[in-house]
């Protein structure tokens, strides 16, 4: 049986790994605010050093966290390129030819654009790689508690979004099996032309869209045997609860914010 | 066609956190004309094994971005891993796979699961059609109808019917007839009995011994049901954790009954029985089926005053 390394989690037990998965979903969230607050080159600085201390923190290798910003590498070069040579800015440009003109303005600009989006996508790709699919469910549902006073179905989308996530191996499992059934029996998924290839997906999609639905139907009965009602009444298995590592982080976010807003009030744009 | 295996190892996911050793120097001679037999827990590596053997998973010298390892300093250089099938040699990156897997059937665990089809006939005639490009309509249609009746289907009953109409073990004689229908001359089965009734257990393996000889000269039949391997086998294979603990005719191995326990398996149910008597001082000689159980005790029976 091949074990399906699934999402991009990476298995290890460290500081950032046991943080509360709440925590961290906020801690993104404000990390990003906190990006698009800084307007210097000094506050991306603040919020560098914070996500060089998480990446330290996790145990997971630098080559990993570097492979998650190759993934947007080519957004992230279109956007350096529109902007070094579409920013006008003063003074003379250092090259120019006909609708392209690179400007000193420019390349600071462009570079502090990239450094954003670097920011950005590593500690987004952080969060996926210290947290199970299955807490990071958790702890969105957790946070969108509130909804429920608008009647929004927090506990139905949970449970969807959990399911999805748990069968995401299985299915992947089944359908390694099917193909393998398939290429057995000389099935080929290599070669031909595009609409030979999907035809010859066939074999391989209608078994398995049967067996997703009777997964999804004992999955359905197994959950009525052991009186399943939606969320009434319901405890957790795994309780979350806040530690002094969740102290820790809390406390780096708040550095990180207030870094920023002072930077941004005290120092303003260097650009 | 002969499966010869040196020094088969197998990794799965290699060089990541979720590295796995599944075949660990695994050497290994199966002949042709044998039903043969291979014994191991969940996780031993039998799967795997019997993966290798029709290409489905490829040895490392056979992909294209090969390197041999280099010898490291005062150790031996690693031994080079073989596979050959017949005439094929799996090592090597020119094999012909698609001539491999027509003369190596594979029918996997829960083999309706393949099941796609709109009609029985489309489904078997499958392989037939993916490996045989340009036959006949007759032919195709001759083969396909030979293929239904050997598993022991109506032909004209089922030939229109869609193959998810069918019950469960018409389902599984349906998907064995889309993999035979090609004729290989091995034939390879992962538990091919799981998940049946007794009696569909043994229509089964009657089955198999019907395909085995004239249609497939070679059976190997991946097992953890011991009382299978005991009244089917020619020999059999017993790998534990990735290596390859013995490879004995069934009387023989079932001998070794406290080696077998202490790796996690068990004997047949005869075997049990006969062991169980030889502690009240009666001492069987027995085939280890369930007939040949009965035989040996009504003669050991007569045989006392």
């Amino acid at each position: 049986m091949k074990e399906v390394s699934f999402g991009q989690y990476y298995p290890v037990s460290s500081f950032v790994h046991r943080v509360d998965p709440r925590l961290k979903i906020i801690f993104l969230i404000a990390y990003i605010v906190a990006i698009f607050l800084a307007t210097s080159f000094y506050g991306l600085a603040v919020c560098a050093f914070a996500l060089i201390l998480i990446v330290a923190f996790s145990r997971v290798p630098v080559w990993k966290v570097l492979r998650a910003i190759r993934g947007v590498a080519f957004l992230i070069l279109f956007t350096a390129a529109i902007n070094i040579f579409f920013y006008r800015g003063e003074g003379d440009p250092y090259f120019s030819w006909t609708v392209f003109a690179v400007y000193k303005e420019g390349v600071l600009f462009s570079a502090f654009l990239v450094i954003r989006l670097i920011l950005l996508v590593t500690l987004s790709s952080m969060l996926t790689y210290t947290t199970t699919p299955v807490s990071l469910c958790d702890g969105l549902e957790s946070l969108l508690t509130p909804l429920k006073w608008i009647r929004f179905p927090v506990h139905a989308l949970a449970l969807i979004m959990s399911l999805a996530l748990r069968m995401i191996p299985i299915l992947s499992d089944e359908t390694e099996r099917i193909k393998s059934a398939q290429m057995a029996r000389g099935a080929d998924f290599s070669s031909g032309n595009p609409v030979r290839r999907v035809r010859a997906m066939i074999p391989i999609l209608i078994p398995l869209l049967i067996s997703a639905f009777r997964r999804a139907d004992e999955l359905g009965e197994a959950m009525e045997a052991r009186c399943y009602m939606g969320d009434k009444k319901r405890t957790k298995y795994k309780k979350l609860h806040f530690t002094w590592r969740d102290l820790v982080a809390f406390l780096l976010l708040a550095a990180v914010v207030t870094g920023v807003v002072l930077l941004r009030v005290y120092v303003g744009g260097v650009i | 066609m002969n499966i010869i295996a040196e020094h088969l190892s197998y990794v799965y996911n290699a060089g990541s956190p979720f590295a796995a050793r599944a075949l660990d120097d695994v050497t290994l001679t199966i002949e042709e004309g044998e039903f043969f037999g291979i014994i191991g827990h969940t996780g031993s590596g039998k799967s795997t094994f019997v993966k290798h053997l029709n290409g489905l998973i490829r040895l490392p010298s056979s992909l294209k971005h090969y390197r041999r390892p280099k010898a490291k300093k005062g150790r031996p250089a690693p031994v080079e891993p073989s596979l050959r099938v017949g005439e094929y040699d799996l090592a090597s990156r020119k094999t012909d796979f698609y001539g491999l897997r027509k003369s190596v059937g594979m029918v996997f665990q829960y083999p309706e699961a393949q099941l796609f089809a709109e009609t029985v006939f489309d489904d078997v005639a499958f392989g037939l059609k993916s490996f045989s490009r340009g036959m006949q309509e007759e032919e195709i249609e001759r083969a396909v109808r030979a293929a239904i009746e050997m598993v022991g289907l109506d032909y004209q009953a089922v030939r229109d019917v869609s193959p998810f109409d069918l019950s469960g073990g018409q389902k599984r004689r349906a998907a064995i007839a889309g993999v035979i229908v090609t004729r290989p001359e091995i034939l390879i089965l992962d538990e091919p009995a799981a998940g049946l009734d007794p009696l569909g257990k043994r229509e089964i393996m009657d089955l198999l011994h019907r395909i085995h000889g004239d249609w497939c000269k070679t059976v190997v039949i991946v097992s953890h049901d011991m009382d299978e391997i005991a009244e089917n086998c020619t020999r059999a294979a017993v790998f534990s954790e990735g290596r390859l603990v013995c490879v004995l005719p069934p009387k023989e191995l079932f001998a070794r009954a406290e080696e077998l326990f202490s790796l996690g398996l068990d004997v047949p149910l005869t075997q049990k029985l006969c062991i169980a008597l030889e502690k009240r001082g009666i001492k069987l000689d027995c085939n280890l089926t369930v007939d040949g159980f009965v035989r040996a005790v009504l003669a050991a029976r007569e045989g006392t005053p």
